[in-house]
């Protein structure tokens, strides 16, 4: 088996600070993996530099393509790298309005990857539609209304389907339930977790949220001063943590 | 089945002076399968942390542990948590489950995620839960709510769904009534009998007298205390 | 100041150039937005600013210029262009469709089939088809580069999922030669068929600076989906004056009480057709002599 992604030295400098070091893993089909750390951490660069969003300054982004294999999607040619953001890749933001387009209508919107990728048929775009709105627990009768009128748990839950609506293999998500009440949350996480089992995505999850990470990832990297103090399984980093960063981090959570 | 050999651990307390406290040296086990061995010892001899260590929870510092083929010690992420879906199961003291899922679905999770089917998976979650007694009202709400004993009685159930080839008990039988505790020893019983091997924490003596087959103590592990 | 003070077609012989660049290069990518030094026209943005800078970069002397508005040569904005043009180029004007060999336009395809040989100038407000849905000029570049057109669909699909049809009835994006998607101006869809054509069509923004280009005979495909195909749809009534059935009309109010006719948007199409004796409902009329 090859891995779904192997992230290979990715450095990223802002002038004299540095945005990330000399990052490097490997995520393997179905394999969901936490990044924490603080703000300022790195671990955003991080996830930016391996969405494609940023250009690194150093290091390899190898991904395993289903028509030629393994891609250095840093030195990929921009229609494939973009080709590839429409259909095996998805990415979910913190923010449901950086990921959706608040003008049009929540059919329109899971409805759009279906189109950018040449679906055109208005009928069976718009069952896709609702079948996925309903998997993300939106009621049929939501499809024609704007996100504007859906609350923000709403709105993130129809991010998530717009997202998947192409069977994407690898989804990157940016503080996914940052924002939400906390009964909110639960329920995505929920739906995040079946989704990836059901669907054998893998995924990086960027939090600062251990509760977040200890539901939801298989594994964890820790990430502090643009540097990876610590990875490893996510409940053998959470229970046994290495590093002096990371026991820190663990015992400052507060209880409940 | 389960074979330790010269494992040792320590925690370093960075934040606290870089202290470290060693916990454990020259821990040896070996479990067959269909064999049922119980850790004993004073609380705080390192019952549980070489639970936590067979499962992977806690890093070895030294040593080798092998269940099956991985040796956990030394394994890749990717490789322990293959393992844990599919060969060594743990049956903690308490529940740790994502808000609002129902408990149904908690108990039938291991069987699809060895790979089961959805109706061999439910199937077994309602015959475990019907076992230990878990009112059928119950099985569709999320079990977050429900009583502590209630709560290790799903855990159980949970923790049995699978067939697993290797089991870890932390105090299987704590806070259940009699009867519970009977369909608890049963279910040990029964895994013993295709063969599954098996190491648990039972303060219950009695409980340890009827399912185990020996016992190890580990205070033989405990190191010299240097802090 | 003289007529004769004013460079032919008031523009400098140096900006013409310019234009014609811009030109052709839109004439070798069919519908592919050219950029070009837009100028500051005697008129305000929005009266055609972009169509007459085109129009005066393909002027001759010999030339016979028609210009309509939504069809009709009478109405204030066609009057003053044509003007403009018989004053700073001196040139024929004509409102005969047939005689044009340069007919600037604003919202409407003449119905009268074009010929080889003619150029229509289309006056355009937003050159760009996806701006509706993606307002970053950069991103919508990247994506006519890329290809990366599905975009333009969510906005029909937009329209089907309100209005249980496509509802765009203006502006209707188009395909053109296979490769861009390009926004036709301001024209009804029931002129998009007509896109197709044997004339050169020039599109000029004047303030939005882009000149785009239909060489004759293009393929010109409406957007649609395969259970919506596109429909060129028009009033469905009979022209009032003319009694032409199949010409796009327009919807005139006529007195206090709601009483309305239907008339062809082209005058040139109707009179024509009256000339050669075509008679509507209220053709015979005193109304209808007023209104002709």
């Amino acid at each position: 088996m090859t891995p779904l992604l192997q992230v290979k030295g990715v450095t990223k400098r802002y002038g004299a600070r540095l945005g990330c070091g000399d990052v490097s893993f490997d995520l393997w089909p179905g394999e969901v993996m936490g990044i924490v750390g603080e703000s300022g951490s790195g671990k955003s660069t991080l996830l930016s530099c391996l969405a494609g969003h940023l250009a690194p300054d150093e290091g390899q982004v190898i991904f395993d393509t289903r028509a030629e294999g393994p891609q250095d999607v840093l030195t990929m040619s921009e229609p494939a790298r973009r080709m590839l953001g429409r259909t095996d890749w998805a990415f979910v933001h913190q923010n449901p309005r950086d990921g959706l387009r608040m003008g049009v209508s929540a059919g329109a919107n899971v409805g759009e990857r279906l189109m950018a990728v040449g679906a055109r048929h208005y009928g069976q775009i718009r069952e896709q539609a609702v079948d996925w709105l309903g998997r993300v627990e939106i009621a049929p009768d939501r499809v024609d209304d704007r996100p504007r009128a859906f609350s923000g748990g709403m709105q993130q839950r129809l991010q998530i389907a717009r997202n998947l609506v192409t069977g994407p293999r690898l989804v990157f998500m940016d503080e996914p339930t940052g924002g939400l009440d906390v009964s909110v949350q639960a329920r995505l996480l929920d739906l995040l977790r079946g989704l990836v089992r059901e669907m054998g995505l893998s995924a990086i999850i960027v939090t600062h949220d251990l509760a977040v990470v200890r539901l939801l990832a298989d594994r964890l990297m820790v990430m502090k001063g643009g540097r990876v103090v610590e990875t490893g399984l996510t409940d053998q980093v959470l229970d046994d943590p290495q590093h002096g960063y990371t026991q820190l981090l663990v015992s400052s959570v507060l209880q409940v | 089945m389960i074979e330790l050999s010269g494992v040792s651990k320590s925690f370093v307390l960075h934040n606290q002076g870089g202290a470290v406290i060693p916990v454990m040296a020259g821990a040896a086990l070996s479990v067959a399968p269909g064999e049922c061995v119980a850790l004993v010892g004073n609380s705080g001899a390192g019952k549980s942390t070489l639970m936590r260590m067979i499962y992977g929870n806690y890093l070895a510092g030294a040593g080798s542990i092998r269940v099956g083929e991985v040796d956990v010690a030394r394994a890749a992420p990717r490789d322990i948590l293959t393992m844990r879906r599919e060969v060594l199961g743990y049956v903690s003291q308490f529940l740790r489950v994502v808000p609002r899922v129902p408990t149904l679905d908690v108990v039938a999770e291991p069987v699809l995620a060895a790979g089961g089917t959805q109706e061999a998976a439910q199937a077994r979650a309602k015959e475990l839960l019907a076992r230990l007694n878990v009112p059928e009202r119950l099985w569709p709400l999320s079990p977050t709510t429900f009583s502590g004993g209630e709560q290790q009685r799903v855990n159980i159930a949970r923790g049995f769904a699978h067939l697993f080839p290797a089991m870890l008990l932390d105090e299987p039988t704590a806070s259940l009534d009699a009867t519970n505790r009977g369909v608890v020893l049963e279910l040990i019983l029964e895994a013993k009998a295709r063969g599954a091997a098996i190491v648990g924490i039972f303060h219950d003596a009695e409980a340890r007298a009827r399912v185990c087959d020996r016992e190890v103590d580990v205070s033989a592990f405990t190191p010299e205390r240097v802090a | 100041m003289t007529e004769t003070a004013y460079n032919f077609a008031y523009l400098d012989e140096q900006t013409k150039r310019m234009i014609r660049r811009a030109i052709l290069k839109g004439v070798a990518i069919p519908g592919y937005q050219v950029p070009f030094a837009s100028r500051e026209m005697p008129m305000p943005y929005g009266w055609g600013t972009g169509g007459v800078q085109v129009t005066a970069a393909c002027l001759t002397p010999a030339d016979t210029l028609k210009v309509i508005d939504q069809g009709a040569d009478d109405t204030t904005n066609a009057v003053s262009i044509r003007k403009f043009f018989q004053r700073t180029a001196q040139v024929a004007v004509t409102e005969h469709t047939a005689e044009a060999s340069v007919i600037q336009t604003r919202h409407r395809i003449p119905e009268a089939p074009l010929t080889e040989g003619q150029i229509l100038v289309y006056q355009v407000p937003i050159p760009e088809p996806l701006r509706f849905l993606e307002p970053r000029e950069t991103e919508t570049r990247k994506m006519h580069a890329l290809e990366e057109y599905g975009l333009m669909h969510v906005k029909l699909y937009e329209d089907i999922a309100h209005n249980g049809e496509i509802s765009t009835a203006y502006a209707y994006p188009v395909k053109v030669e296979g490769r861009y998607v390009m926004d036709p101006s301001p024209i009804p869809k029931f002129d998009n068929p007509r896109l197709e054509s044997a004339a050169i069509q020039l599109f000029g923004a004047g303030r939005e600076q882009r000149i785009y280009a239909i060489p004759p005979y293009t393929q010109v495909v409406s957007l649609d989906f395969e259970d919506y195909p596109f429909e060129a749809s028009k009033a469905d009534h009979p022209c009032d004056l003319c009694g032409c059935g199949t010409s796009y009309l327009d919807e005139v109010i006529v007195d206090d009480d709601g009483g309305r006719m239907f008339v062809c948007s082209d005058t040139d199409f109707c009179a024509t057709r009256r000339a050669e004796g075509h008679r509507g409902r209220l053709a015979g009329e005193d109304l209808a002599e007023e209104l002709a």
